[in-house]
């Protein structure tokens, strides 16, 4: 399997196009200039809201273990374009606002159920968006959520299987329901 | 006249020890071959290398990284896409093998039509990065382009290489089955690897629907069950970790740098000299011979020659073509044997543009172990015997099959406990094919030096005039509408089949230039890949080629290479060299 099937392996979970992947596959060129750097609140911030995304369950941990947050910081800052981080950093604020408008506290501070109801929402604001306009800031978190984490080390080990060196390859075994996935 | 490099001050340490009895330029796949070949022949080699050094195992930085070990899981930043538009188009370049490809700004060159110029500059190549697939050509192909009237005939069939395939194939070790198909000649196979339950369903269905296709397991070089041979070479088997272009730490599949040059290091007849750009072959009027190279340090610009008896050029195709049309001297004031016009011309590339995917039910219970670094093949089923389509060639199908992760119900999913687990299972199984097609050379697909622009070490840009042709778009047409009426035709379902209209030379097999041919009014080189008109120079790489066929093209330079090599050996101890 070549790189970019292993890449749309994971992309068609994520509606087809991942932002910024795309750009590079297709051999990328666009205008740089760099945004403002992610301070800590932000970057608890994502955390948090990857860790809404994807939870902590009983065979493995959530995104916070994945450092998903810092994982975000980099990849907006060095993968994006200035339009995607444009979008990206006006999502931050959107989405502290959303909280406040919706819950009239922090998002860091809602409850479990009430961290699910705003991301909900949003993510039906993504869903809604047109095909051919730009991502919604949402579907780059939960894109990069997804991605990030299935690519962590508590991810492809706990939530996935991996085997980093198989040694043989057999090409027709028994599959049960429930078994994981191979992270790679 | 002669070359404008005389003027340079040239440090010359001593004719004597600079000369050797052979040199090769460039120390890539088909360099390795005849550096191990002229060394273990005897040889006193030397081999000139324009990149960096890198040694097998020591120089694979990120060989055994795990995905969160790197700090963009595998993506380029945007900062080096920005500055690399082309070499981030190659296929398989990313943050763990970006250190095996050129840079774009370091090494220009001038597009007369769009032509994606892949390398990778160091010591072993494109080896390092290579695709593996070792096909052999068939009859058919050797004879096609004089039959049916599309080009110059070879002057060499499928018997001439037959035993020089065996003889690189037992080295380098190449996985296969025996198929017995006259389109795709069977070789000296290590077992092969499997093929998973959705490739077998594929197979099977094919065989059914078309009695004249065979999709067979992959031919790659890969040690499945390494031999004895291997294992001095201090190769092991391939652990299907499928990380191949970072270099293996097991030397489970085939490099100049895993295999062909530390065997011929072991003979104590090498020497690798890396930074090395070949400027040009020295001609000698009085001798009527290439008496040497003449060689530009890449790093202190300093110039230096080195003699020998005997040159191989394998700089990869277009910089072969380069060197040769640089070597200018009174006696051939066109490029090194170029007396009948054509070197340059005849450039030609692998039709990659073509691809068809679609899911296929039914195999829910089926899973795969371990990561399998290679493609089935579905053998070129298009004018063999007889021209049967609107065009001329054939084209190789690479086809495959593949379990998705996460489950289709995740879409469904906002967040939460359920979204995990959907992602964390299996989903549905895909089917994808691909396409490897003939080209057909013409005298106006070439190559030449640029009259005004030069790279920083003062040798002028080559020039790409390289472009598709209404044969090329029927050859694609057709690819669409057979792959997915095969995908079709297996129960496959959603099947897109698409034209990418990448650019030739993305392929990274652009071939020619330096074509072989029985007549030197037509041809640059005999069917010993031998300079017609200076037969002491051989070019044994992509340049060499008459025609491309549509098989992998990597496996017969290297069988070209070794056949020549021991040509030229046994040529010079009869003292005809």
């Amino acid at each position: 399997m070549n790189r970019r099937e292993a890449l749309s392996a994971t992309a068609v979970l994520l509606g087809g196009t991942i932002v910024g992947v795309q750009t590079f596959l297709s051999g990328c060129s666009s205008p740089k200039k760099n945004i403002t750097p992610f301070g800590a609140e932000d970057i608890a911030l994502l955390d948090e809201v990857a860790e809404t995304i994807l939870p902590e369950t009983p065979d493995s941990p959530g995104a916070k273990a994945a450092r998903l947050g810092e994982f975000m910081k980099v990849m907006v800052t060095d993968c994006y374009s200035s339009d995607e981080q444009k979008i990206f950093e006006a999502g931050i604020i959107s989405l502290r606002a959303a909280s406040n408008k919706m819950f009239n506290t922090d998002f860091l501070k809602l409850s479990s159920e009430l961290k699910h109801d705003l991301i909900s929402s949003l993510n039906k604001e993504a869903k809604a968006t047109p095909e051919n306009s730009p991502a919604h800031y949402f579907t780059m978190i939960k894109q990069l959520s997804v991605w990030g984490y299935f690519t962590s080390e508590p991810g492809a080990t706990k939530a996935m299987r991996y085997v980093a060196v198989p040694g043989r390859f057999e090409g027709c075994v028994p599959y049960k329901e429930g078994e994981k996935a191979w992270a790679t | 006249m002669t070359t404008d490099s005389t003027t340079v001050n040239i440090n010359s340490k001593g004719v004597s020890q600079n000369t050797y009895d052979a040199i090769v330029i460039g120390s890539g796949i088909s360099g390795g071959w005849a550096a191990k070949e002229l060394c273990e022949l005897g040889l006193k080699t030397l081999v000139l290398e324009r990149g960096r050094n890198v040694e097998h195992l020591k120089d694979y930085p990120t060989m055994n990284k795990d995905p969160w070990d790197f700090n963009h899981r595998g993506q380029m930043t945007k900062k080096f896409c920005e500055e690399n538009p082309l070499i981030t188009k190659a296929a398989g370049i990313g943050e763990d093998n970006a250190h095996f490809f050129i840079q774009d700004k370091d090494h220009p060159y001038v597009q007369e039509k769009p032509f994606d110029w892949i390398r990778g500059y160091q010591v072993g190549g494109k080896s390092i990065i290579w695709g593996r697939a070792c096909q052999r050509w068939s009859n058919y192909e050797f004879t096609a382009p004089a039959r049916f009237g599309y080009g110059l005939d070879w002057p060499i069939r499928y018997d001439d290489v037959a035993p020089w395939y065996s003889h690189v194939e037992k080295f380098i070790g190449v996985c296969g089955n025996k198929d017995g198909l006259e389109s795709m000649p069977d070789g000296e196979f290590l077992p092969p690897f499997d093929l998973n339950c959705v490739e077998q369903h594929l197979q099977k269905k094919i065989r059914e629907h078309y009695p004249d296709r065979f999709l067979v397991q992959s031919r790659w070089a890969h040690l499945t069950e390494p031999k004895d041979i291997h294992l001095q070479q201090g190769r092991g088997k391939c652990q299907a970790r499928n990380l191949c272009m970072r270099g293996c730490p097991y030397g489970g599949y085939f490099s100049s740098n895993s295999s062909t040059l530390p065997w011929a290091q072991k003979t104590n007849n090498l020497t690798i000299r890396p930074f090395s750009v070949v400027h040009s072959i020295i001609y000698d009027e009085q001798k009527g011979k290439a008496t040497g190279v003449r060689v530009i340090d890449s790093e202190t610009k300093e110039v230096t020659e080195y003699f020998s008896r005997i040159i191989f050029v394998n700089a990869s195709a277009l910089n072969s073509n380069l060197i040769l049309l640089n070597s200018t001297s009174n006696r051939f004031p066109n490029g090194l044997g170029n007396d009948s016009g054509v070197l340059g011309k005849y450039v030609a590339f692998h039709l990659y543009r073509g691809s068809a995917s679609g899911d296929i039910e039914g195999f829910d219970d089926h899973y795969y172990y371990g990561r399998n670094p290679t493609d089935s093949i579905l053998a070129n089923f298009r004018n063999l015997k007889k021209k049967d389509t609107d065009f001329v060639g054939g084209y190789t199908t690479f086809a495959g099959a593949y379990r998705q992760r996460g489950k289709e119900s995740a879409k469904d999913e906002e967040m939460g406990v359920n979204f995990k687990e959907a992602l964390s299972v299996p989903g549905g199984w895909k089917v994808y094919m691909y396409m490897q097609g003939e080209t057909i050379p013409k005298e106006s697909n070439h190559v030449r030096l640029s009259t005004d622009a030069k790279d920083q070490w003062g040798i002028p840009l080559l020039v790409t005039s390289v472009g598709y042709d209404e044969n090329d778009e029927k050859m694609v047409q057709d690819f669409l509408t057979e792959s997915k009426a095969m995908l079709e035709k297996a129960g496959a379902t959603n099947v897109h089949a698409h034209d990418n209209k990448q650019a030739p030379g993305l392929d990274i097999h652009e071939m020619g230039g330096v074509r072989m041919g029985n007549d030197p009014k037509t041809s640059m080189l005999n069917k010993w890949n031998q300079l017609h008109h200076c037969k002491n120079v051989f070019v044994t790489d992509g340049a060499c080629m008459t025609s491309t066929g549509n098989q992998s093209p990597s496996i017969l330079y290297m069988t070209l290479t070794a056949r020549a090599a021991n040509y030229a050996v046994a040529e010079m101890k009869k003292n005809n060299l």
